[in-house]
């Protein structure tokens, strides 16, 4: 069974549909992201799922719990990371995460020592003891997360966990994430970075104006869009001379140079490399690579959903101050 | 009893991060004092125990309204707020908790003047357990107030506008200053719609023995409007935050 079921989710503000209409489902112990520019419908979308706003229509199911129907009950199994960091400015660390455990019911000898731990796990042992509000934006993301993960949730809600935050946090955040998976945490986060979304999902949602593009492992979208194969082989002449001969050799087969001594050849099918080097052999020709070029899942996502890389880019730029 | 878990945590770090703070229990103090030093120069000898109801309904009226409207708009701001909304405790827990470190606070200020006063008076005609249940009740009934106002404020200046927009108007339709027998015809049934009104009738029978309003109407209709306001605030939670 899946652990969290979203079917025909749909969410209006007015006349606006912020969330139109859209379908997934996550499995136990996946990562599963949703990669979209700004206003896409991400946080709209985990909103409706952790029962902070109410679904203009649809159904959804945490670990076989509807949402709708028993709120509270899908609340305690989820940890959630909304997309500012909102702990207590006044509290310090510490207290934070203790607070937040007793939230969800826990006792003072099972909080006090998970607090410690995890502050230990974040390396934010010795802000601990400092106000929230004392803290960088890097470590405010952190003990976010610490305190998502105070009651071991089953299932963990990430609405842009590393926008706007130092690449060293932002790594330990998606080491974190993988970690977590290994201990079979079920993951639900955001992102507008293609690179983030393709390093650590393992299936990864288009989402564009509300709508789901498309939806996979990143080779099934790679594949969504496949321009057939391609080979770049680097010489040790200048390419321009050898392509017409190639290109009667190897009909089925085009052929393009760069001026930096590579040439690329394009097939439907697969290319077989012996040829080809047989044929560059026999012209005293060196070849120093050969490499299939992929396209990349920037690629795929300029494709499918017609927005522009630069886009998620500045959006980038624009949120991460 | 992860319910109540939660309910006691809730509790401990409002009265910590906020009741406890100095510019809170100054005004606690400080508002009394000047309220009575203020009567007792206009009249003077005027009697501190006449006084009492008022300043007793005053204190708790405004350190409970503004003050629970304030936090929870301040922390709405903060997004802090989310939290409570996700926890795995159900809306009337949370209310509950977020209600009872204001009334304990509303508490605390209503005791202020009684302390002060019991230097210069005696208070042996006092009915005490009256004068508790007055001060509780007119405490829960405005800490549900300022919850109503938060739910209609977006921002902490708009907490505090509508908390004086309401409080003020409430003070004079009260019977406390103005005897309602002398407030304009139309007016008087606002003054029955009113808690206070009910709150301030109690204490002024606990205190100095002259209440007007039959003591059984007054005590039915404060749980009355506990419930009332009670479910119009979970009502309006359920509406209004999550969206
Ligand atoms: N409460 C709201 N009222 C009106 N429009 C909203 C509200 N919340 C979000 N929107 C709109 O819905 C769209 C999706 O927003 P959101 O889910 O926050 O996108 P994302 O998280 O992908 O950036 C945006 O155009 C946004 O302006
Ligand atoms: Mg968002």
């Amino acid at each position: 069974m899946a652990m969290v079921s979203v079917t025909n989710l749909k969410k209006t503000y007015g006349n606006f549909t912020a969330v139109d209409n859209i379908s997934f489902e996550i499995e136990k112990g996946e990562i599963f992201g949703f990669l979209g520019p700004n206003g896409a419908g991400k946080t709209s979308t985990i909103n409706m799922i952790i029962g902070l706003s109410r679904p203009t229509s649809g159904e959804i199911t945490v670990d076989g719990i509807d949402v709708k129907q028993q709120t509270k009950k899908a609340q305690a199994i989820m940890g959630i990371v909304p997309d500012e960091s909102n702990l207590y400015n006044e509290m310090d660390g510490f207290d934070n995460l203790c607070f937040c455990a007793a939230l969800y019911g826990m006792r003072k000898e099972e909080r006090e020592p998970k607090a410690r731990q995890l502050l230990e796990q974040f390396r934010l042992k010795d802000a601990g003891k400092r106000p929230f509000k004392a803290y960088s934006k890097g470590m405010r993301r952190k003990l976010t997360i610490a305190a998502a993960l105070i009651h071991s949730p089953q299932v963990l809600f990430l609405d842009e966990p590393t926008t706007g935050i130092d690449v060293e946090s932002s790594r330990q955040i998606r080491d974190m994430i993988l970690e977590l998976k290994k201990k079979g945490t079920t993951i639900f986060f955001t992102t507008h970075y293609i690179e983030e979304a393709e390093r650590i999902c393992d299936r990864i949602a288009f989402i564009a104006e509300g709508q789901i593009v498309a939806s996979g492992t990143v080779s099934q979208l790679m594949e969504s869009v496949s321009h057939g194969h391609a080979i770049r082989f680097v010489i040790d002449k200048n390419a321009e001379s050898s392509v017409a001969e190639l290109k009667t050799h190897f009909k089925e087969n085009e052929v393009t140079t760069s001026p930096d001594n590579s040439l690329v050849m394009v097939s439907d099918q697969r290319i077989p490399l012996f040829p080809v080097m047989e044929f560059f052999h026999d012209r005293e020709i060196g070849v120093y690579e050969a490499r299939e070029i992929r396209p990349s899942l920037e690629d795929v996502f300029v494709k499918l959903t017609g927005i522009e890389s630069s886009v998620l880019k500045k959006d980038r730029e624009k949120r991460g101050c | 009893m992860k319910s109540w878990i939660a309910f006691w945590n809730i509790l401990k770090k409002d009265v910590k991060s906020y009741y406890l703070k100095p510019p809170n229990i100054s005004w606690g103090i400080i508002f009394p004092l000047s309220w009575t030093l203020m009567q007792l120069i206009r009249s003077p000898g005027g009697s501190i125990l006449e006084l009492l109801p008022g300043l007793i309904s005053m204190s708790v009226l405004f350190g409970t309204t503004s003050m629970l409207a304030v936090t929870i708009t301040f922390e709405r701001s903060g997004r802090s707020f989310e939290r409570l909304l996700l926890a795995p405790i159900s809306i009337s827990i949370m209310v509950l908790a977020k209600i009872a470190g204001t009334v304990l606070f509303g508490i605390f200020n209503a005791f202020v003047p009684v302390i002060f006063a019991s230097f210069f008076i005696d208070f042996s005609m006092v009915n005490w357990g009256l004068l508790l249940f007055a001060v509780l009740m007119i405490a829960t009934t405005s800490a549900l107030m300022g919850l109503l106002i938060a739910v209609s404020a977006e921002q902490v200046f708009e907490a505090q506008t509508f908390s004086n927009f309401f409080r003020f108007p409430m003070l004079f339709l009260c019977g406390l200053f103005i005897p309602i027998s002398s407030l304009p015809v139309f007016l008087r049934p606002l003054s029955y719609c009113l808690p206070l009104t009910y709150g301030t009738d109690i204490l002024k029978g606990a205190i100095t023995g002259t209440n007007i309003l039959s003591p059984l109407l007054s005590f039915g209709m404060l749980p009355v409007f506990e419930v009332a306001l009670f479910f119009i605030c979970r009502h309006n939670i359920n509406r209004k935050w999550i969206l």
